[in-house]
């Protein structure tokens, strides 16, 4: 089970430039979303679109629940997803040339965890970072979980842990290079805060 | 003496890396550096080098420092959450030791108890802002420290002949922001791509030392080009070794090897770092031969 939070306005509205367009992901039995408060945030954003769906998370439930969105979509410089970190993920993955950004922050909720089997894994560490990161989760696409870019460890695209994978941190460059974001590196030293995934859950 | 100093004068910095024992018996290390290591300005104590765990690096800086070495601690986020790094770095400036590299650390299934829990609290970028923070007098929670703060030279690492070095700049710069003073790289073998990546790398300012490892025979550098991150070995050099076997496995075309890669780049870095792996006999002849030592 996890919660999802909606992060601040002020950093929602740091993302949301352009031709904005909302999906925003409801219906789902594990995660615990903030629905008065999204739809609240979504009016006052007044995006070009509000796509209300279910099960972002899964990558051919996606492309069958945006099919009928896709030139609304297409035509959108900015994707803000309302959603769980795998939501946020998979939609990210599915426009790999948009840039796509997570409105709300998961957080675990005790209980067990989900079935549903899924492409991408969120460790729901209550800060989300795809915003910096192109879409790509850097807690659960990196071995490390590194939060500040790529370990000495990467040879030829992949990762020193597990040669048939690939570097979490070289994707997220690749996608930020393309997305013409690489800006978005030239940040301070981030610090998890590890007190959030016990505190907030509570 | 911080390393910072002498970067400072211009000075040509020259380091050589040491891995501890695995056991509680560093005088034979001691006993090499004051036999081998005389004429190195700092030597740089590994922890627990590729996830293998040995005596703690700064148990063995003190031996060396005690001996009359200037040690240089590294110190890896691998296996310490912020608490135990900030406390190490707090006990390090206790023992006067001043000179730090600070790392990521490997990935402990990498190593010699691949069953260990993986920490990476913090990285290399955080881990330099937290030493920033101790020297400002206050630790990672903003609770201020007591007495005077420590103060420290504070080191990174860098892969210049990485097959991902636009990816390893972006986190060079990000390490310079976080306050990296100087710059030590892993082993070059191909100048050419080391003079290139200097070309990029001097637009931070930051001093740069060029990272080598001597060559014992074509084995070892086929086996680092194909396995070890950060290392690509030409053909040119493998032929080398190969060439004559009696004179590779003496050590001379190994010395050979690295005195000339010196000589090739040293107006483009403001240090050398050796790592002799084993091979410390042969730094006094490397640096001859290279010229950096009468
Ligand atoms: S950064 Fe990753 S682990 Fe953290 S909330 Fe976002 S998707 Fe989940
Ligand atoms: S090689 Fe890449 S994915 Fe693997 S630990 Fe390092 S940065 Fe993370």
């Amino acid at each position: 089970m996890l919660i999802t939070v909606l992060k601040s306005k002020e950093d929602i509205e740091c993302v949301a430039k352009g031709k904005t367009i909302c999906v925003t992901c409801e219906g789902c039995k594990e995660v615990h979303f903030p629905e008065v408060e999204a739809i609240e945030l979504v009016k006052e954003l007044n995006p070009t679109g509000n796509v209300i769906t279910e099960y972002v998370c899964n990558p051919d439930n996606l492309k069958v629940q945006l099919a009928k969105h896709m030139d609304k979509l297409n035509a959108a410089d900015t994707v803000l997803v309302f959603s769980c970190g795998v939501g946020v993920q998979t939609v990210s993955d599915n426009f790999r040339d948009k840039k796509v950004y997570a409105a709300c922050d998961t957080y675990p909720l005790p209980g067990g965890q989900g079935v549903t089997p899924l492409e991408f894994d969120c460790e729901q560490c209550g800060e989300c970072y795809l915003n910096g990161t192109g879409g790509i989760c850097p807690i659960t696409a990196c071995s490390k979980s590194l939060v500040n870019g790529q370990c000495g460890g990467c040879k030829d695209g992949k990762c020193e842990v597990d040669k048939e994978m690939d570097c979490g941190w070289e994707r997220i460059y690749k996608r930020l290079e393309k997305l013409g974001l690489l800006d978005e590196m030239r940040y301070p030293a981030k610090l998890r805060n590890f007190n959030l995934m016990y505190e907030e859950s509570k | 003496m911080r390393i910072s100093e002498l970067f400072k004068k211009g000075e040509m910095v020259i380091t050589a890396e040491v891995g501890p024992p695995k056991g509680c018996h560093p005088e034979h290390l001691i006993h090499e550096a004051d036999e081998f290591l005389k004429d190195v300005t700092a030597i740089n104590v590994t922890d627990s080098q590729s996830s293998k765990m040995r005596m703690g690096s700064l148990a063995t800086c003190k031996g060396l420092k005690d001996a009359g070495h200037e040690a240089i601690f590294q110190l890896t986020c691998r296996d310490r959450n912020r608490i135990a790094l900030q406390a190490d770095l707090l006990s390090a400036a206790y023992f006067g030791i001043e000179n730090l590299l600070l790392l990521t650390g490997d990935h402990p299934s990498v190593g010699d108890n691949p069953q260990a829990k993986p920490v990476f609290d913090l990285d290399s970028v955080s881990l330099l802002h937290a030493v920033g923070e101790l020297e400002k007098g206050v630790d990672l929670g903003g609770n201020e420290l007591e007495g005077a703060p420590p103060k420290f030279c504070k080191g990174a690492v860098v892969s210049a002949c990485s097959d991902s070095v636009d990816v390893q700049l972006a986190k060079m710069e990000q390490k310079v922001k976080a306050g990296a003073e100087y710059f030590q790289t892993q082993a070059v073998y191909d100048s050419e791509k080391f003079i290139k990546f200097m070309e990029r790398a001097k637009q931070f300012g930051v001093p740069v030392m060029l990272g080598l490892i001597i060559p014992k025979n074509a084995g070892m550098v086929n086996y680092m080009s194909k396995n070890v991150p950060g290392i690509s070995v030409p053909e040119a050099i493998v032929d080398e070794l190969k060439a004559d076997k009696e004179k590779t496995s003496s050590g001379a075309t190994g010395v050979e090897i690295t005195a000339r890669i010196i000589k090739e780049c040293k107006d483009y870095c403001q240090g050398i770092h050796i790592m002799a792996l084993g091979w410390e006999k042969f730094v006094p002849d490397v640096l001859k031969m290279a010229g950096l030592k009468a």
